[in-house]
Parts: C-alpha cells; structure tokens; sequence
C-alpha cells in the first residue's frame, strides 16, 4: 500500500503502486531473487453460445508466475518475448476452460477464447485459484503489456502490486532495507504532486503483515498486539468457563472424594486424578474439534461457497492448538481439583 | 484397639460455641463389637468420625492400634485409614459411575497392589457377602440391602483391623437390617474389632457391649 499525505495528514492518497513505479524502482532492487508484478483483479465478460461468463481478470509480467506456485494443466506461462511483442496470449483457468471451451477435456492450449471482441491464444490453463488469495485470483491472466493494463501509467499510485521472492527466508530484513533506501533516495518530484505530498510512506511487508496492515493505520506491533489481546479475550473467557464448570463437575462428586480418602486416598492423589481426568477430557475436546474442522473445510472445499477452495489443515497450528488444549486442561483443572483435594472429609461425605 | 482419651469436639461459629464430644475416654479392645447409641444430635457420628480419622479432635488423644495419632498430616493419616480401618456408612456412599467390583477395590488403589491382585481381592470379599453374582452391576442396579452388602466388601477388602459403621441398618427395613447385622457379626468372629453407632436397641444387645452418649457426653 503507498500512501501520500500533506504534513498535516489532511489530504491523503492511498493504493497500490503504478506499473511504472514497480517495474522502474521494485523491480530494480539487487537482494530479491525474482519480484513479479500483477495488477488487482478487474472485471469483463466473454461469451459463449449467446452465454454471458463473468470474468475476473489480471495482467501480469511474466516473473509472477516465478513467484506464484500455480498448477499448469496445460502449456505454460507467456514469457518476456510474448509480453514485448505485445501478443494476444492469456492463461485460463481450469474453471474458465470448462466454461468457455465444450471439448475442453482435449486440450485447448492454441484455441482462442474472445474477451471483449478481442481473440487471445491461450497458451496455458493452471489450477484455479480461490478469491480469498487476493493477489493471485483470477479467471484470466494476460500479460501487462495487452490494452486496459493501463501500464503505462505515469505517477506512483496505480493497480499494480509487486510479490517479492527471496532468495532465502533470511534475506527479508536485508530486503525490506534496501527497499526503505530506496524509498527515501526516490525523487520527491515522482510522487508529491507538484508540493500537494510531503509524506510518502510504502513498505515492503510480508502478506501476514499486510493484512493485519489492512484493518487499520497503526504501527505493525500495535497492531500484533490488539489482535493478540483479542485471541487472549476469545481464548481466556472459555478458560474461565471452564474453570467454573470443573468446579460444579467437581463439586458434584464431593462425595466421591469424600469415599476416597476415608480409604485412603491422599490429598495428592486426588489432586492428580482430577487434573489427568480434566486434561484427558480437554483433549477429546481438541480431537473432536479436529474432526470437527475437518469436516466443515472439506464442506467448504466442496460446497462452491469459495471457488477453488482448498482449504487444510496446517500441521503446526494444529500441534499448537493441542498444545493449548494441553495447558488449558491443565490450568482449569489445577485449581478446582487443588480445592477439592483440601475438602474436609466429613463436609465432602455429608454432600 | 482404639484408645481415646479425653476427646473434645467443638464447633465454633461466630455466634455459637458447642460442644459436641465432652471429655470421652474409651478403650476398645481388639477383637470386640461395640455399638454406639444415643439420641439423635448427642454426638455419635462425630464420635466414629473422630476414631475414624475422619475428623479432628478439638482436645484429647487417639491411638489406633498402638500408633498414636499426634499429627494429623494428610500423609500420614491417609494411609492409617487405608491400611487400619474400613468404614460402612448409613447412606452407602457408592460411586455410582463405578461398577460394584471398582467400587469395592477402591482401599486398593491407593496400596502398591496389581490390577489383577485388586480384582481377586474384590471378588473374595464380595463373596465372603454374598454378591459375588453382581460384580459387573452399577449401584443403580442394586437394592438398599445389596448395596450395603456392596458397602462392607469395600469396607474388609483391604483386610483392615477395625470396622467402623455408622448407622449401617439406617436405611434398610428389619430383615435386611438383620441379615447386614449377621454378616457384621460373621466378620467380628473372624477377628475383626467393629464399632457400630445404632439407633435400634435390638441390635445393640447383639454387641458385646454398649455406649450411651447423650449430649456429647459418655453416660454408659
């Protein structure tokens, strides 16, 4: 996001980066392996058999699809040359294909798909994407150099973003200096508007960052931070509920521990009994919500609700998740099991 | 077998100070059957519990079994009751989520014992009262004079000195009271010493000898 504003931060200009201003500055950054270029989705239509089809559609160059991780069905991506010569070629998705061609299943890299009386050659066909990857989401990708790319574009704020690929994963903080730098060594005459900007503030953010970015205008750490004490207030309240409800479980069975210790058992024991039992039924819990997750992404993936969802389990939140369970079992059943092991026997008989 | 000397019992409220256990000094001998009788309030209950380790005496002495009890540490007294005493309550006190033999190897489970020594335990004693037929039903599935029954297997399976029962004919008509009294008086004659608190006189005189309290206070 490249935002401009007077020193007051009255007058504000806000969005993505101009092609230009990517390919001339982004594009030019030495740590980086490779940074691909794409613009916002837009919209058309194209037509089949008197049919409207819907389409999203993106204008890429062609180091986007080194950086992406897309699925060719079919042929492959356009390449430099192909974007220089300006030629008419586009990458569909698998969606599209079925769509737009009958006989799709037999291959359509060569065939023409027409989008606003225009005939392009498609050349591949990848996997689809979900909307929900905002940045890669298309039904149609042509490369920018094709009309209404707008990529000629003077200025800085524009439809284009830029997906930067390390070389390693260790090399961002040496990526995001070097773009700082170059930020602050660009001309002021390139983005203050004739003097209406003195502020100009673009960083280069990893997609986690960027979203969290998008929900307000504080810095990264506030914002890790108001999003870290609402999971502690989403997490922390069931805690306390589950606190209570180990207390009147337990309580309930002031008998129980009544009968124990008259024969013996002590204090510790029953410590110990009612905590494993209290972790053991937390992890069921944590079971039963995997099964549980399980079946509503494979709902969701198959429902159509988001095209192309692919939706999954990620090993390692999972693990956490367990881990959580683990603690939280144990904490909320520390506490009622440490009082109820301190219960009078006589008072715990008499319940 | 039991020694008390000098057992006071008071009860504090903010208000209230009563005393429930006034200066008792017993002796019971191993191998007697004691019943404990009283009016309702005059302290029996309080009095088992204290020789029972399930309560704490405000003043006064108890030793069970030569072991003088001076410190009244969890520890310690849990395992005095694991190891010296068993106790039959007037109300059962099963668990109910536990079929009749998991009830019955309870004492068990807190002594370095096998699942499989714990089983045979527990299969003896409710043998010794007649359920061996009903090891796998839960309490629920059972009469007042079964579960009982249920109630003094798990009360001898741990092979204890001394059986403590409060009111254990409580809840049961004549002809259950008498048969759980016979199977009481079966486990005196193989050695047990019983302290039993009682409110029927008939069986008391069944016991080699009786104590009245009235008002916390030992009068016979």
């Amino acid at each position: 996001m490249l935002t401009r504003t007077d020193s007051a931060g009255t007058t504000m200009s806000s969005g993505p980066g101009s092609f230009q201003f990517m390919n001339q500055y982004v594009k030019a950054l030495k740590t980086p392996e490779v940074v691909g270029l794409c613009s916002n989705f837009g919209f058309s239509n194209t037509y089949v058999n008197g049919n409207k089809i819907k389409l999203n559609t993106k204008f890429t160059n062609s180091d986007f699809w080194k950086v992406t991780d897309f699925d060719f069905l079919e042929g492959k991506p356009y390449n430099d040359q192909q974007i220089n010569n300006r030629d008419y070629v586009a990458v569909i998705t698998d969606g599209l294909r079925d769509q737009y061609f009958e006989d799709g299943d037999h291959g359509v890299v060569g065939k023409y798909i027409e989008v606003e009386s225009i005939n392009y050659r498609v050349i591949g066909v990848v996997r689809g994407s979900p909307a929900t990857r905002l940045y890669t989401y298309s039904d149609i990708y042509f490369p920018y150099t094709l009309p209404k790319s707008n990529y000629e574009d003077k200025g800085v704020n524009g439809s284009y973003v830029a997906m930067i690929l390390g070389k390693k994963k260790a090399d961002l903080k040496a990526i995001q200096s070097e773009f700082d730098h170059m930020i602050t060594q660009l001309p002021p005459s390139l983005w203050n508007d004739g003097g209406r900007f003195s502020v100009l503030k673009v960083n280069a953010e990893t997609f986690f960052d960027h979203a969290i970015q998008s929900f307000g205008s504080r810095k990264t750490t506030q914002l890790y931070t108001i999003f870290g004490l609402v999971l502690v207030m989403i997490i922390g309240l069931p805690t306390v509920n589950l606190v209570n409800v180990n207390v009147s479980r337990i309580l309930e069975r002031a008998s129980e521990i009544g009968v124990r210790k008259s024969f013996g058992a002590p204090a510790r024991a029953l410590l110990w009994q009612f905590v494993i039992e209290n972790v053991f039924i937390t992890l069921i819990g944590g079971v039963l919500a995997l099964v549980l997750s399980l079946i509503i992404i494979e709902m969701i993936n198959s429902s159509g609700w988001i095209a192309y969802a692919d939706l999954a389990i990620n090993p390692t939140v999972f693990l956490i998740s367990v881990g959580v369970c683990f603690l939280f079992g144990l904490l909320s059943g520390v506490i009622p099991a440490y009082r109820m092991s301190k219960l009078k026997i006589v008072e715990a008989l008499k319940s | 077998m039991i020694i008390l000397e000098n057992i006071e019992k008071v009860y504090r409220t903010s208000s209230v100070e009563t005393l429930a256990l006034n200066k008792i000094n017993l002796h019971i001998k191993k191998g007697e059957f004691v019943s404990i009788m009283g009016p309702s309030g005059c302290g029996k209950s309080t009095l088992l519990n204290i020789m029972g380790l399930l309560d704490e005496p405000s003043n006064g002495k108890v030793a069970i079994d030569g072991n003088a009890v001076t410190k009244y540490s969890d520890q310690y007294l849990s395992q005095l009751r694991n190891q010296k005493l068993g106790f039959i309550f007037q109300s059962f006190h099963l668990i109910n989520d536990l079929s009749v033999i998991d009830n019955v190897e309870i004492p068990l489970l807190y002594r370095s014992s096998t699942a499989k020594e714990r089983k045979e335990l527990a299969q003896e004693a409710l043998e010794k009262v007649g359920l061996s037929n009903r090891m796998k039903h839960f309490p629920k599935q059972l009469s007042g004079g079964q579960k009982q029954r249920v109630a003094i297997a798990r009360a001898i399976v741990g092979k204890p000195e001394i059986i403590l029962a409060d009111e254990p004919t409580g809840n049961l008509d004549s002809v259950m009271g008498n048969e759980i009294l016979g199977i009481l008086q079966k486990l005196n004659e193989d050695g047990a010493t019983i302290v039993m608190v009682t409110h029927d006189d008939e069986m008391a005189k069944k016991t080699h000898r009786l104590i009245r309290l009235f008002d916390g206070a030992q009068v016979q």
